[in-house]
This record gives structure tokens, sequence and C-alpha cells, in this order.
């Protein structure tokens, strides 16, 4: 067999001269020598996390372990447990159990909300809904924060909708219930813990969201019909499947709520009961009060507690499926 | 005697295509089961519905005697090996095994064993522990076949399961699916593409093409008589013959077909035999392969490797036995 048409043979050097110039040595240099390159992009942000991040987040971990003249008001610079001492004042540790439950409630919440969510978008939404999910998703978070929470001051309000709504469904005796209730009752919501935890949620949600969908995503659509073939009803391909698939995603998810609401000052300012939370005590006690040990002490809770709880995950086994 | 799984006028439309149209199929309890066809034949849909993952548009289908629409898959005692093995890789190998136990309340100790039996009967004893991302694609497959076996299903599915592996473990793997099968007596039910897989391996065999099943037969049956051309085509490479050139040789004006190795290579015609120009050959090791070109009609012969050849483009005379002309039902 032979080919009627013949590929024109084109005159060219097997090895190609370079284009000349510094740009044409550069990139010889580094392909050649890729580590420099490497190097080279990643020496500023090296910097960045370790001096200006790390260095401060250092910084802050020292002052801690300094102390207050309680009668000048200056700051002894010299090594002392003195501080964690008034840490762990009956008031401050009050503070301390109020955020740690608001943080656990929201991420739990957060997480069982998600889910479905999360659940649909990963495996049945396709093309313009998938858009749709993400644009949903996304939406709360281009407007601001401040907005959002005074939105919802008035949505939460007695004279709000939401009473309003409720009355027009005679529901309004399971609201005035709730509100009777100690610990997360008030006279209205918004001036309640349960008001805060909604509002906690809400500004939450998407950080729990997005991690579950894409840990949702990666699990191979086959593997439910395996666990279902196999003779596992839809329950329990859910607890023994999908639930594990997701978990570090929920965890990843759980990070964000969790370490969000131990660091929030302004959501229980504006909305809620006048006890403190850690990050209003911390806003407080550097500002107000001036003593930057006892802020910077109750600072080192969350990233203790995050710490245990990270650890405690990674026992669980919630990254073993990554 | 009840048929592991029947199908009546079954048809699964997905919208405007039509992937199973009007399917009728008896598979009979024990026996291993081809489903042979190109991608997009419905051999998997046909599977797949069996399994409970699709629900027939309309028709019948019945496992064992009972309706099998709208039971959900895992109603079915029914289990299936993925094409992909869809092993769970949050779980160890053995609790993959023992999966289908634990869902069904079996009790730690008891479903750890028999999922050590299965190991042990796939040749994978001590492999419990491990992960499955530590395992290679054949130990994968392997471990997939066991977790399907160790629940005793009536019929065992088995979805492209070699396609993955490389030709040497394929080879292995086929010869000791056959034999498991027939150590167990579980009627297997088996999708591929590759016909010399499916010759193979199955007691019987049912062509795909455009969601209609095109023959039933037993290999033998399939290879050395062909239904329509399709079959003949795609069923080991028959060349194909027209009704006019069977005409000539039969009598009777019919498409026909004639395996590549009941053709033989002469230099000076003897009788009538076809004048033909060689094309091309190709050597198989074992055989080689060769083009044949007889006035514009194309055709492929196999001759034994060593055989004297002409050269490429040169005049053949191509003969065969008359009884080797298989004259095909298709009208032509």
């Amino acid at each position: 067999m032979s080919f009627e048409v013949a590929i024109p043979t084109r005159v060219a050097p097997a090895i190609l001269p370079g284009s000349g110039g510094l740009r044409s040595a550069l990139s010889d240099l580094f392909w050649r020598k890729p580590k420099l390159l490497l190097l080279l992009m990643l020496l500023p942000p090296v910097l960045w996390l370790g001096i200006v991040y790390i260095g401060s987040l250092f910084a802050l971990l020292l002052q801690s372990f300094f102390s207050i003249d309680e009668f000048s008001g200056l700051i002894n610079r010299q090594f002392t447990l003195k501080t964690y001492g008034d840490l762990l004042q009956a008031a401050n540790l009050d503070i301390i159990l109020r955020t740690v439950t608001m943080a656990a409630l929201v991420t739990f919440a957060s997480a069982i909300i998600a889910l479905p969510i999360a659940y649909y978008a990963a495996r049945y939404a396709r093309g313009r809904w998938k858009a749709l999910f993400y644009l949903g998703i996304m939406l709360p978070l281009w407007s601001s924060y401040l907005v959002k929470i005074y939105a919802w001051k008035l949505i939460l309000a007695k004279e709000g909708i939401l009473t309003w709504l409720l009355a027009k469904l005679h529901l309004l005796w399971l609201l005035d219930g709730w509100l009777s209730l100690p610990i997360v009752g008030g006279n209205s919501l918004s001036v309640s813990s349960t008001g805060t935890f909604i509002v906690f949620v809400y500004v939450w949600l998407p950080f729990m969201i997005l991690p579950v969908q894409a840990a949702l995503e990666r699990v191979p659509g086959n593997l439910v019909e395996a666990s279902s073939d196999l003779g596992a009803s839809p329950g329990q391909t859910f607890r023994n499947v999908l639930f594990p698939l997701a978990l570090p995603g929920i965890v990843a998810g759980s990070i964000f709520t969790f370490s969000l609401t131990l660091g929030d000052y302004i959501i229980p300012q504006i909305i809620g009961t006048s006890r403190l939370f850690i990050g209003q005590a911390v806003y407080s006690q550097q500002g107000t009060a001036g003593n930057i040990p006892l802020a910077a002490a109750f600072t080192v809770v969350p990233i203790v507690i995050m710490g245990f709880y990270l650890w405690g995950a990674k026992r669980m086994g919630a990254f073993d499926a990554l | 005697m009840t048929s592991a799984v029947s199908f009546q006028k079954v048809s699964r439309h997905f919208g405007n295509v039509r992937a199973v149209d009007m399917v009728d199929l008896d598979i009979v309890p024990g026996e291993f089961f081809a489903m042979l066809g190109p991608s997009g034949s419905g051999k998997t849909t046909c599977l797949r519905l069996i399994a409970g993952f699709e629900q027939p548009t309309s028709g019948s289908i019945s496992i064992f005697g009972e309706r099998a629409e709208g039971v959900p898959p895992y109603r079915r005692n029914v289990n299936t090996v993925f094409q992909d093995y869809a092993l769970f890789p949050h779980l160890n190998v053995l609790d993959n095994v023992a999966y289908g136990l634990m869902v069904r309340g079996v009790g730690k100790p008891e479903r750890q064993k028999a999922a050590e039996e299965a190991l042990s009967l796939v040749r994978l004893p001590g492999y419990g522990a491990r992960r499955p991302s530590q395992l290679s694609g054949g130990q994968r497959q392997r471990v997939a076949l066991a977790r399907a076996l160790v629940n005793q299903p009536k019929v065992l599915l088995l979805d492209e399961p070699l396609g993955a592996l490389d030709l040497k473990l394929r080879e292995n793997m086929q010869e000791e699916l056959k034999s498991l099968q027939k150590a167990l007596g579980i009627t297997f039910v088996f999708v591929t593409h590759d016909q010399g897989e499916a010759l193979s391996m199955a007691d019987r065999v049912a062509v795909f093409n455009d969601g209609k099943i095109m023959q039933i037969g037993t290999p033998e049956d399939i290879y050395q008589r062909p239904k329509t051309r399709f079959v003949a085509d795609f069923v080991g490479s028959s060349n194909v013959l027209p009704p006019d050139f069977v005409q000539r040789y039969s009598g009777q004006h019919r498409w026909g077909s004639l395996r590549p190795e009941s053709i033989r290579i002469g230099r000076s015609a003897k009788g009538d035999g076809v004048a033909a120009r060689l094309v091309s050959t190709n050597y198989l090791g074992a055989t080689t392969r060769l083009a044949l070109d007889a006035d514009g009609l194309r055709l492929h012969a196999i001759v034994p490797a060593g055989a004297t050849l002409p050269k490429e483009g040169e005049a053949v005379v191509l003969t065969f036995n008359r009884d080797h002309l298989h004259l095909m039902d298709e009208p032509a």
C-alpha cells in the first residue's frame, strides 16, 4: 500500500537554537534547576507565614506569660503563670464554657443542615443547577457581615417578621414558650442565646457546606450502588459509607465553624444576652481594661481547644479517607 | 425448571434512547452466561436491571421465579462485581469482604471468619488488614469477587471485571473464574466486549447490539454458525460474504460467513479457487493473518506461522471447504 499524498519534509535542525536574551537564559536555567524556581516562588509566602504570622502568634503566647500590676496597670515582663491563674476564675471559666458550648452546638447544627444540601449538590446537581448552588452558597458571603447581622437583628426582634409570621400561623405560643425557658430564652429572640445561635449558624454555614460537598463529590457513585448491592438499606449505606467518607469534609468544615464561633465577638455583642463570649472578653480585656496578658491568655484558649479537637478528630480516623 | 433470571419483553429507555429494547432472556441456574456486545449495546443495562440499579420501562423480570420489578437492590439476593471494583476506601480488605454480612447483622467473629474464608477462596489469605489502595489491580479484583461471593448470592453479576487487567493476569483470571464457578455452582452472568473472553469462559453467550439480543447460543454456535452479519463480524471477525458470492458456491442467494482459518492460500488455480491479491500480512505469533482482496471483496485468512507465504501484492488463489461456508439467516 502506498500513500498518494506525500507529507512535505521540513528542513529543521534536531536541536533548536535558543531565542537569545535574558528570558531565554532564565527559562533554560529554571528548566535545568526546577528547585531554584520553587524556592523563588515559595520564599515570599514562607517569610510572611514564618515571621509575620507565626511570629506574632508567638509574641501573643509570650504576652500571656506576663502579668499585670493591679495597682499601676503596668505590664510586668516577667514570666509567671499568674495570668493563667486569673483565667481559671469562675467568671472566666463561665465565659469559656459558654463559648465552647455555643461553638459545639453551632458546628453540630451546621453539619446537620449542610449534609443534605451538600449531598444534593455533589450527587444530583449538574450544569445550571450546580452554578445556582454555588451562587446560593456564596452569595451571602458577598455582602457585609455587619449588614447581615443587623438584618438578622430586625428579623429576630419582637416587632420583626419572624414574630409576625408566627402570629399569623397562630404559633406564637411556641415562641413564647421557648423564650420563657432559662438559658436559651429571653425577652425576644434578638436578645436571647437562641438568637445568637441562629445567626452564628447562618453566618458560618457556607464554610461547612463547601468542604462537605467537596468530600462527597469525591465519593464515586458506584460505592453507594455497591453498598446497596451488598444488602445495605439506604440508612445503612449512609451510616457505613457516605457518612464516613463525608467525615473529613465535616471535620474540615467544623474547624471553620468551631474556631470562627470561638473567636467571634461581633455577633454575640449585637444579638444575644449581655453575657460575654471569649471574643468579647479578649476585646474588653485588651481595650477597656488594658489587661493585655489576660487578653492573650483568653486567646490561647481557642488555640488549645482546636489543638485537642484536631488531635481527637485524627484519633477518631476522620482523616483516614483523605 | 425455573430460570435463574428471566426477561420477558424487557425494555429500558433513557429519554429517546432505547438502551434495552424488548429483550427476552432465560438464564439457566448454575450456568456461566456471557453478555457480549460493543459498548452501548445494552448489555450493561441488562446487568443493572438484574442487580436492581435500573428499573425496566416495560416488561417483566423474574429472578428464580420471583418478580423483581420494584424490588430494590438491597432486597435481591444477587451480587455484583463492578467494573472498577467499587471497594470501600475507608474500610480494610476484611471489612470490605464482610460488609454484606455486617449490614445483615451477622456477628463480628462469624462474619470475619466467613470473610477470611472468602479471601482464601480467591487466594488472598492474610490480606485482610490491608487497605484497598495498597493492593494491585488484580488483587482488588479478587477482593471484589470475595466480597460478592461471601454473601452466597443466587446470581453473581460481573461487569467487565477483567477489563482493567493486563493480558497475562486476565488469562489467569479467566481460568480461575471458570473453575470457581464450576466449584461453587452459582449462576454467573458476565458482561464483556471481548469476544475471546466470552467464548472461552461462558456456557452460553448472548450477543447484543442496539439494545437487542442478536443471538443466544453456545460459544460454538455463535462462532461457527452466526445468524446475522453483525454476529459474524463481531464475534471473531468472520469473513462476511455477500449473497452473489455465496450463490456461486452454494447455489443459495443468502449472506454467508467463512472463518478466516478455513481459507487456504495457493499460487495456482486448481478447480474453482477464488482469484485474489495479497494486500498485507500481520504476524501474530502462532499464526499469521492475511488481508486479501478478491476483486473488491475484502477477506481475511489466518494461516499457521511458518508457512511459506507469497509477497504482499502478489496474486494468489483462495480455496476453502464448501462445508465451512456458513449460510446466515439474515435475508439477502
